[in-house]
């Protein structure tokens, strides 16, 4: 059976398609995530070391995670709409960074949150953290700017030279930030002795990553529908839409 | 010979102009007209390539424009509705360097008899934000006395200039078309310019 | 080419000084700002030394990247430079350039007076001047992507420091640490090494994608 891809890319298509599979991510979301804080929270033995302070893992690591991988994945959809001119991978590049900031808060929030037991501090300039708040700002910097520009098609383009700007930035910085703080070896807290890690808790802390991604599957998915209809509201399909609704 | 292949520009939700087929050949002439709003800026800004369309092509001998990059910038001249006529430089100086960034050097005699020729003379040294608004207009122009292009794209030429002004780039423009030059302008003056075909393109 | 556009954008700068000056004066300012925040104690200072000064010149330069571009903009001579047959990322690069000349250059004079006020021996004062001069050019050519991105837009000189200062985090990192390292008796080649490693990489990119930006901008 072959697929016609180039159906699906038109955002007419790629509207009732995405809007078929939203309940089958949004379920796998909730199912995942209740699976996975069950074992979080009941099945994974405590730490010997870390008490039980240790669970908030099962939402940090998948939070940073999905907040590292999310940027590549807008970086690649804007760079492919810049290149290739095609305005559906531009909206997903844009409905992909709020997604995608958020799982960076959510990392750096609950990063404080473990922080403040294991190191008696909410904030340590650690070289994973300080990267995390980096990229935090490079979302900031994207959405700020797609949203400063009133054109779509400009504000696609101008976020794509951003975003691709920034991915090549981020080993860059990773780096540089990695040597700053084995500089600084006095004031930082090594955080990279991992502990010999039970098996229920790598199977809670996966079955967790698999609800970001169904959820942030979801939540894209819903986001370039919302997107699709405020930039196509002139043209005839939404226009049948929007008569079929009333 | 330059094309346009079905244009049609958007303007947030709005269609400007769609549909705009037209190409004009080595001596003609090409006036687009319409009312405030409909577009003309926008199909010019099109024509030089710093507009993309958004469908249909411009094609120059039959490529792209956007194809051609650089080697179409250099056989046109474009004169946008800002003039590019810096403030903190004196008129000749204006001159020197919007010619060179065009792709032709000059040295200060030739520039000051162009300037002469544009009706500028005693004002080469003088800041151009001491000129008046026909003045500064007349610095842009005298470009298209110096450069060797097949286009001239010029956006409203005629604005704020005097009536031995717009007699001037008349002729300036006459002799350019006898010469085998094409011209693509718009203005709100009546203008009769003589040339072989006059294509009239009209935005509404 | 690249000359007439070098020679062009200083004799701009030359008609204009005071925008030159209040670059460096804001420099000037934001350094001698910080003793009076944290207090005149000498051993503090000198270790906060080559951070403040390098902030401040992140920050300074990055308040005249807004100047790189607007004026061409508002005054047409930006669309004849899109429209010149020469390459445009070339033509990018002598407008880089010239901002470095006339903002960064300043910025890399002052730094020893100012590292003078903070007490920083002599040999670390080479340094610091060094690595903004290797630094300084980076911030010039990064900093170019940005104000060709905001152009024209509304707010986009906060938005312009959103957007290019985290990009800036490297050089701030290695900049200032050739200096900590300097005072700490280490060496600081592997710094400068990489700074120069930075302003290579950002003298080929940079140009290209300011010019693929000023084309999106200006459209």
């Amino acid at each position: 059976m072959s697929i016609n891809w180039y159906k699906y890319a038109s955002p007419a298509s790629f509207y009732f398609l995405a809007g078929r599979m939203i309940p089958y991510f949004s379920i796998a979301a909730i199912v995942l995530l209740i699976i996975g804080l069950y074992i979080g929270f009941f099945v994974a033995p405590t730490d010997f070391q870390q008490g039980e302070a240790y669970r908030i893992i099962f939402i940090h690591v998948p939070a940073a995670w999905m907040s590292m991988f999310l940027y590549l994945v807008m970086a690649f959809w804007a760079g492919i709409g810049l290149a290739f001119n095609t305005r559906l991978s531009s909206m997903v590049a844009t409905a992909i960074a709020p997604t995608g900031a958020m799982f960076t808060f959510i990392a750096l929030w609950t990063g404080a949150w473990w922080g403040k037991p294991m190191w008696g501090a909410w904030w340590v300039w650690d070289a994973r953290l300080t990267s995390e708040l980096i990229l935090l700002f490079l979302y900031i910097g994207f959405m700020s700017l797609q949203a400063a520009i009133d054109d779509p098609r400009r504000a696609d383009k101008a976020g794509a030279v951003i975003a691709l700007v920034g991915v090549v930035n981020i080993p860059i910085i990773y780096f540089s930030v990695q040597w700053w703080n084995t500089l600084h070896q006095g004031a930082s807290v090594s955080v990279t002795q991992s502990p010999k890690m039970a098996a229920s808790m790598l199977v809670g802390m996966l079955i967790m990553s698999l609800a970001a991604w169904m959820y942030s599957i979801a939540m894209i998915l819903m986001r370039t529908r919302v997107i699709i209809l405020e930039r196509e509201r002139h043209t005839a399909w939404v226009a049948e839409l929007k008569g079929a609704a009333r | 010979m330059l094309q346009g292949n079905n244009l049609e520009c958007m303007r947030g939700d709005r269609v400007l102009f769609s549909g705009i087929n037209f190409s004009i050949k080595p001596g003609e002439l090409m006036q687009v007209r319409g009312p405030n709003g409909s577009g003309k800026t926008s199909l010019l800004r099109m024509l030089c390539g710093l507009a993309v369309p958004n469908s249909g092509e411009v094609s120059w001998n039959g490529s792209d424009i956007r194809s051609l990059g650089e080697d179409y910038y250099s056989v046109i001249t474009y004169l946008g509705h800002l003039s590019g006529v810096k403030d903190d430089l004196t008129t000749i100086e204006n001159l020197c360097i919007t010619s060179a960034l065009a792709g032709v050097e000059i040295d200060k005699k030739t520039a000051c008899e162009i300037l002469q020729k544009m009706g500028l003379e005693k004002r080469e040294a003088l800041l151009a934000k001491v000129l008046s608004q026909g003045q500064k207009r007349r610095v842009a122009l005298a470009r298209l006395l110096l450069v060797q292009t097949k286009l001239w794209i010029l956006d409203e030429p005629l604005t704020a200039l005097d009536v031995s002004a717009i007699e001037l780039i008349k002729n300036i423009i006459e002799r350019y078309l006898a010469q085998g030059g094409m011209v693509i302008l718009t203005t709100h003056q009546e203008i009769n310019i003589t040339a072989t075909v006059t294509h009239q393109l009209y935005l509404s | 080419m690249l000359i007439w556009i070098i020679r062009r954008d200083l004799l701009l700068a030359m008609r204009r000084q005071a925008d030159v000056l209040t670059t460096l004066f804001f420099f000037i300012i934001v350094v001698s700002l910080f003793p009076l925040g944290v207090g005149p104690e000498m051993n503090i200072l000198r270790i906060m030394a080559p951070g403040i000064v390098w902030v401040a010149a992140l920050l300074a330069s990055m308040l005249s990247l807004g100047r790189m571009f607007s004026n061409d903009y508002l005054d047409g001579t930006l669309e004849q430079i899109l429209l010149s047959p020469t390459s445009l990322p070339l033509l990018v690069l002598g407008k880089m350039f010239s901002h470095w000349l006339v903002t960064g250059v300043p910025l890399v004079l002052m730094a020893p007076v100012l590292g003078i006020q903070y007490d920083l021996p002599f040999s670390a004062l080479i340094v610091l001047t060094l690595s903004l001069l290797l630094g300084t050019p980076i911030l010039s050519l990064i900093g170019a992507i940005g104000a060709a991105l905001t152009l024209g837009l509304r707010g986009g000189g906060v938005l312009v420091s959103l957007l290019v200062l985290p990009l800036y985090i490297p050089v701030l990192i290695f900049g200032a640490g050739a200096v900590e390292a300097s005072t700490a008796g280490l060496g600081f080649d592997a710094h400068f090494s990489l700074l120069g490693a930075f302003l290579l990489v950002s003298l080929v990119c940079a140009p290209w994608a300011t010019a693929a930006s000023l084309r999106i901008s200006i459209e």
